[in-house]
């Protein structure tokens, strides 16, 4: 008998700064914003801008490539979800764009991630409201 | 305004245990406090300044109807291990500013007992940042892990030279009898513990334990005529680092913005400092925040901390006490960073005293590296 498998990870909470974001990303689009006003380019996704409050954002699609800044492969951690996936790869990921984001590195074996690696997102759908976008190393 | 000559800690005391199911977490600050009034030859009815933090919700109001106290000033701000630290500033410029005459610093907690899992716990919460994190699992440990693993790419730090660090750290523990491990380790020791989160391994994380300690701050004019001989507060700052709208460098920590404002306002440069207490959460924590803090340039951490530089006897000794790494670390530590260099100054540390030490920095680090943290600076001097 097939078995649902439930998410049991941490999800999400969505509220009105990072909905478009997260909505995108159930679309399995990579979204950062930037701010009309002063030209910055922000992570992760809010109502404003960090550099001088402006309302005045839009949101720019990624490519969804970048490179590896930093990882950690984690063998312990003792709270649900991670508990069953242990050993798994943490990392900041910095977007072609230019921002960095902490991530999840899959596709590959924890040992064979390094610094600088190529890597390209991809999406775990965890609910049907609610993907996580993940990377992998690109693609040859 | 500054608070340099103004206020000056008068007393000190940290908890003996280590572990202590059968007390509460207000009976180990209670005790504490006792302990450092005492010490200050003050009373309970002296105090009317009270600072903690890690008591949940309104818990210093709780603190202060525990011990019959009714403050004119109060001050619970929960910057993490960093907080103590902050407090002894804090308190200094309430002094200074007349807003209150004795105050009284106080830290218990039950983390070990309680089975707090801290460094591999998982997280949650609902602060914005979080919904872009905890869906990766970070971990205390991993989170620091993020910048040890930087350092390491960017400036060929090595996984010997954090280790290095903890063997100091242990020597300085075996020298104090309160510490928790006391039993010497080598390089070897900390590369064959297991890794908990690469690049650190079990034996880079500082372990956990019950624990408390209290400080009293009074003015620099009535220490003078108390116990105890006064320990001057000549500067304090305070600063916070974390994703800069996901711009940040994961090598730089919040002591890079605190650490050279304190010893301007001291008047004091590095090579005036005789010993330094460092926070030391993780081995990593200790590195990047001497670079941070300016005792060596940024990227060459790893070789500063060779050749017996931070040991007894070395340029700059730091945690003498055995630090979060091998006396204990009850969850948010600040307040032993104060302590510790504080008994230095007065030169009260037995085996493990800093020879002439006038001049002390300490520096507490809350929250985690790879994130976000705040970081509380220090100059203390006798």
């Amino acid at each position: 008998m097939a078995e649902e498998k439930k998410y049991k990870k941490p999800l999400p909470r969505i509220d009105e700064e990072n909905k478009p974001f997260w909505e995108a990303c159930a679309r399995h689009e990579l979204y950062v914003q930037k701010c009309r006003s002063c030209g910055k380019l922000f992570y992760y996704a809010r109502g404003f801008c960090p550099e001088d409050l402006s309302s005045d954002l839009e949101w720019v699609k990624c490519s969804g490539k970048g490179t590896v800044y930093t990882f950690t492969v984690t063998r312990q951690n003792q709270s649900a979800g991670f508990r069953d996936s242990l050993p798994y790869v943490m990392a900041y990921v910095e977007l072609e764009e230019g921002v960095r984001m902490l991530t999840n590195i899959v596709g590959c074996k924890p040992d064979e991630v390094k610094i600088g690696m190529p890597v390209e997102v991809t999406f775990e759908d965890a609910t049907p409201e609610i993907s996580i976008p993940l990377f992998q190393p690109t693609a040859k | 305004m500054s608070i340099q000559g103004k206020a000056a800690i008068a007393g000190v005391y940290e908890h003996p245990l280590r572990w202590a199911p059968h007390k509460t977490q207000y009976q180990i600050m209670a005790e504490s406090g006792r302990g450092a009034l005492e010490d200050a030859g003050l009373t309970l009815k002296d105090v009317d300044g009270l600072f903690t933090s890690g008591v949940s919700g309104m818990g210093i109001v709780s603190l202060a109807e525990h011990l019959n106290l009714n403050p004119s000033y109060l001050d619970s701000n929960s910057i993490g291990g960093s907080s103590f630290v902050s407090h002894t500033g804090h308190a200094a410029a309430a002094i200074a500013a007349g807003y209150c005459n004795v105050a009284l610093i106080l830290y218990g907690s039950k983390w070990s007992s309680d089975r707090f899992a801290i460094g591999t716990g998982g997280a949650g919460g609902g602060d914005p940042s979080e919904q872009f994190e905890n869906c990766y699992g970070p971990t205390t440990v991993g989170d620091y892990a993020l910048t040890a693993q930087r350092h390491m790419h960017e400036f060929g730090t090595t996984s010997e030279q954090l280790a290095e660090i903890a063997v100091v750290t242990r020597r300085h523990a075996s020298l104090n009898p309160l510490a928790k491990f006391r039993d010497p380790i080598t390089v070897q020791d900390v590369l064959t513990s297991r890794l908990v989160s690469s690049p650190l391994h079990l034996l880079d994380c500082c372990m956990i334990s019950d624990g408390g300690g209290a400080i009293v701050v009074t003015s620099a004019e009535r220490a003078r005529d108390l116990r105890k001989k006064p320990v001057q507060i000549l500067s304090a700052a305070e600063s916070c680092y974390h994703t800069s709208a996901g711009m940040r460098d994961l090598t730089d920590a919040a002591a890079k913005q605190s650490g050279p404002t304190a010893l301007a306002r001291a008047s004091v440069a590095h090579k005036d400092i005789d010993m330094a207490m460092v926070y030391d959460s993780f081995t990593i924590t200790v590195l990047v925040t001497l670079e941070s803090l300016g005792f060596c340039k940024k990227g060459e951490g790893g070789s500063f901390i060779q050749n017996g530089r931070i040991g007894l006897g070395g340029e700059l000794p730091i945690n003498t006490d055995g630090g979060g790494l091998s006396s204990n670390h009850p969850g948010m530590r600040g307040i032993f960073l104060v302590i510790e260099a504080t008994k230095q100054l007065r030169g009260e540390c037995g085996e493990r005293q800093v020879k002439d030490c006038q001049l002390a920095f300490c520096h507490g680090t809350g929250g985690t590296l790879g994130l976000r943290h705040s970081g509380a600076s220090l100059v203390l001097g006798i």
